[in-house]
């Protein structure tokens, strides 16, 4: 049974991250990353690691998260506002 | 099949996909992404293979906690980069 | 790239992919068991939590080590980074996430001092401690309230290498006294906290400056545009 959910969970972590690198909008990648970060979260509890699954929440999926939207903004800017 | 196998090998793949997207991917963002997977599948391979005979190693795991923080660190220090490149006029984003 | 050699490309993922699955199927069972070599040496490591003790204790070199790699890549980013692009004034930012910012970071700095104190005996430590205290500082920029960085102050310089000056500190002290990083037992749990303090403020300023040195915005008439969207 938690088998099931743990083979779930890998999938879910497989198909984020492959939806981060192949989705054509680069917007909807940054946030298909930060759900994979905290899906990585999820695994890290998983695997009895409760200490990594909280960094992780918080660096991974939080930092990570804003630098990279940060980033989305100043590299849309630059090409004339063609994202919001 | 024990947890910390699945883990494993789910971190090869993640490992493998990040590896052929720093490969193939045009645009630096993506890359920067890819590289991160990279990251998070060798995490998932350090601790789910020593794990995987079912008990808790603390050692891996403080690598991994490590590893975090540092593989935050780069991405930071890999944006900065890009974004002077595009600063700088290389076309990319 | 053309299409056959991303075809290879990908081959060539996959294959790996393979090879990395059959070797860690086919691997025998760890011949050194570190759990209990852990669990053995606890007790003398002045914390209760193993990986903590793993991690200032055993390992103590690595942190050390990781803390000085975070410094750099800092110091990377402040000297690849434009010098004429300048902090944006605070902008006016929406008052409903000027009054969340005004409860959550109090709120999160208390949560980051139990962590710190937390982390001597169950999960926690000065990793998670810092990185709620960056967030609060992420929190605050986009308040209004924090300004980004143009050039860290001297006071903020000295905040920044100070966990790891107390680190060096103390690992200078203990190798004059035999060995790099091997505490004596009976001071081992201070030692720990005085490096994990030291630690939690200087990784959270770190990670908080990766994030306030890259919301810098060139000082064109172009900048701006995001800005809005941003507040």
């Amino acid at each position: 049974m938690s088998l099931a959910f743990d083979a779930l969970l890998a999938l879910a972590l497989l198909w984020s991250a492959w939806r981060s690198l192949a989705t054509p909008d680069l917007t909807r990648a940054v946030v298909m990353f930060i759900v994979f970060g905290l899906l990585m979260a999820l695994a890290w509890a998983r695997l009895d690691a409760p200490d990594i699954a909280l960094a992780e929440a918080a660096i991974g999926a939080g930092l990570t998260g804003a630098l990279l939207l940060d980033a989305l903004g100043a590299f849309g800017e630059r090409r004339g506002g063609d994202r919001p | 099949m024990t947890p910390g196998l699945l883990y494993a090998l789910t971190g090869i793949a993640l490992f493998a996909l990040g590896l052929a997207g720093v490969i193939l991917l045009r645009q630096t963002l993506r890359r920067i992404l890819a590289f991160n997977l990279m990251g998070s599948g060798a995490f998932l391979v350090l601790v789910g293979l020593a794990q995987r005979g079912g008990v808790v190693d603390p050692v891996p795991q403080a690598m991994v906690l490590t590893g975090i923080v540092v593989a935050v660190a780069s991405t930071a220090l890999a944006l900065a980069l890009a974004r002077r490149l595009a600063e700088d006029g290389h076309e990319d984003g | 790239m053309n299409a056959p050699a991303r075809l290879a490309v990908v081959g060539f993922a996959l294959a790996l992919a393979g090879a990395l699955a059959t070797a860690v199927l086919d691997l025998p069972a760890a011949a050194v068991d570190l759990p209990a070599a852990v669990a053995e040496n606890l007790s003398t490591s002045g914390v209760e939590h193993p990986v903590t003790a793993v991690l200032l204790n055993f390992r103590g070199y690595d942190t050390l080590l990781e803390i000085a790699v975070l410094l750099l890549a800092l110091l990377g980013m402040l000297a690849v980074a434009k010098p004429e692009a300048v902090a944006p004034e605070p902008s006016a930012a929406d008052p409903m996430l000027r009054f969340l910012a005004s409860v959550a970071v109090p709120l999160m700095i208390l949560a980051a001092g139990y962590l710190l104190w937390a982390g001597a005996h169950r999960p926690g430590g000065a990793f998670q401690a810092g990185a709620v205290l960056a967030a609060a500082a992420v929190l605050l920029h986009l308040a209004g309230r924090l300004p980004a960085w143009a050039s860290p102050s001297r006071m903020l310089r000295l905040g920044l290498v100070g966990g790891f000056l107390i680190f060096l500190a103390v690992a200078a002290a203990l190798l004059a006294q035999g060995a790099l990083l091997r505490y004596p037992p009976a001071h081992a749990g201070a030692l720990i906290l005085l490096i994990e303090a030291g630690l939690t403020l200087s990784l959270g300023l770190i990670l908080a400056g990766l994030f306030l040195v890259l919301a810098r915005r060139p000082a064109s008439p172009r900048a701006g545009v995001g800005e809005e969207g941003k507040s």
